[in-house]
């Protein structure tokens, strides 16, 4: 009986380190695509991305293989200008965490463009935050500049109800579909919290063409 | 002590038909049901998970068929789950490995095969028994019920609720999608009107045959 099951389990643990050893690559791989993908359709004219970790002294430093800390993806064009950089940031939505990338222009000091990385929202409801042509018309400046002390925003980005949008940083929500646009508004401001401070540290190093 | 009756099934169009139709595990055996409700949102969604479903019920059939005669009764039920569970495993792997957007589509419903009454009901009530060739032909008919099953959900789900299949829009633009249909909700409604077809179907045979009967018995 002994004999068996462990035949059976050495049998199953062969094939499940055979099955992983082969295909770790080319999951890693679909992973680097995925993101690059997500980089470049916030950054239209990218053509290159660079990983970087924002360190606990609060700049940036080059990511290293397999970093899980919070990524900041440096976009740049064919002339290795600095485009801007991608930044991610979560928000709770109707039903599960909604991920969302953003692309920050260090120029306006503003959010330029959006991308929803996932979200279990509800089908034709949470599809807007990426489609609906109006809600993405928020995204095209977002006001996302540091305070004084450049530590923390100057004003927090938030979610107002739909039509009483009123000042740069704020965000126009979808009627209807208010959660997942206050999930919106969460992801950004948590994004920018983040990751703005550091990128705006270490500007003059990050925009070095490579 | 008596000899027990041959069980060993002889190979024939049956043993792989009788998994599409007479004996489908969603619509005749109502097994599976978690999977069927949960991930026919839309027909990709249905096909892989079809898919994936086939390949861990053949390969752990064909194992445990073929390790029969070595597997003690007391311990079965463990071997089939360890059996199961790598193959599982396997499966995903291998769709993180075609498509990470797909596997986020199917979530943990892919880990919850190892659950799948229609697998280790298979190994208990057939591989167990049977012959390494009727093992794989009847799982390989059983998988292709249940994908079909799912398929005929996810299909008639995709097309009300949005408008589409396999991700073509069918529709003229102000076509409204009957949104309810990808939800939760839709998947009762699909799998109770697939039921009631198929059930509708499977009176109106027994009653003809029946009248048949009739017909025959007042004749003579």
């Amino acid at each position: 009986m002994l004999r068996t099951l462990g035949g059976i389990a050495m049998l199953s643990g062969l094939l499940v380190a055979l099955v992983y050893q082969v295909t770790l690559p080319i999951i890693a791989e679909n992973q680097r695509v995925l993101t690059e993908q997500a980089v470049f359709r916030v950054f239209p004219g990218a053509v290159s991305k660079r990983d970087f970790v924002i360190t606990e002294q609060g700049g940036l430093a080059p990511a290293v293989d397999g970093a899980s800390a919070t990524l900041v993806y440096g976009a740049y064009d064919p002339a290795g200008r600095l485009l801007g950089a991608a930044i991610t940031g979560a928000g709770p939505g109707y039903a599960g965490p909604v991920k969302v990338m953003f692309a920050y222009d260090p120029g306006c000091q503003c959010i330029t463009a959006s991308k929803v990385l996932s979200s279990n929202e509800t089908p034709g409801f949470g599809d807007k935050l990426d489609f609906d042509p109006e809600f993405l018309e928020n995204f095209k400046a977002l006001d996302a500049r540091l305070d004084t002390a450049g530590a923390a925003l100057d004003n927090p980005i938030e979610t107002v109800k739909h039509g009483t949008k009123t000042q740069p940083w704020e965000i126009d929500g979808i009627s209807g579909a208010t959660i997942s646009s206050n999930a919106m508004g969460q992801a950004a401001n948590r994004a920018a919290t983040l990751a703005v401070p550091a990128i705006e540290r270490d500007l003059a190093w990050l925009s070095q063409p490579n | 002590m008596a000899q027990l009756p041959n069980i060993q099934e002889n190979l024939s169009a049956d043993t792989f038909l009788r998994g599409l139709w007479e004996e489908n595990p969603v619509f005749v055996m109502l097994l599976g049901m978690c999977p069927v409700l949960a991930v026919t949102n839309t027909t990709m969604n249905a096909i892989a998970m079809g898919l994936a479903t086939t390949f861990v019920l053949v390969c752990s059939s064909l194992l445990v068929s073929l390790l029969r005669n070595w597997i003690p009764r007391q311990v079965r039920i463990a071997a089939y789950i360890v059996i199961i569970a790598t193959f599982v495993t396997i499966v995903d792997y291998a769709i993180q490995a075609i498509s990470l957007e797909l596997y986020a589509a199917l979530g943990a419903f892919i880990q919850l095969i190892v659950a799948n009454c229609v697998i280790l009901g298979r190994a208990e009530a057939y591989a167990s028994k049977q012959r390494l060739s009727a093992t794989f032909i009847n799982s390989l008919g059983m998988g292709a019920g249940f994908t079909l099953a799912l398929l005929s959900l996810g299909t008639v789900r995709e097309i009300l609720g949005n408008g589409t299949i396999l991700g073509f829009g069918l529709f003229p633009a102000d076509f409204q999608p009957w949104v309810v249909m990808i939800l939760p909700p839709g998947g009762f409604f699909v799998l109770g009107a697939w039921l009631l077809l198929f059930n509708w179907l499977r009176l109106r045979k027994e009653r003809g045959a029946r009248e048949l009967l009739g017909a025959s018995a007042n004749a003579r």
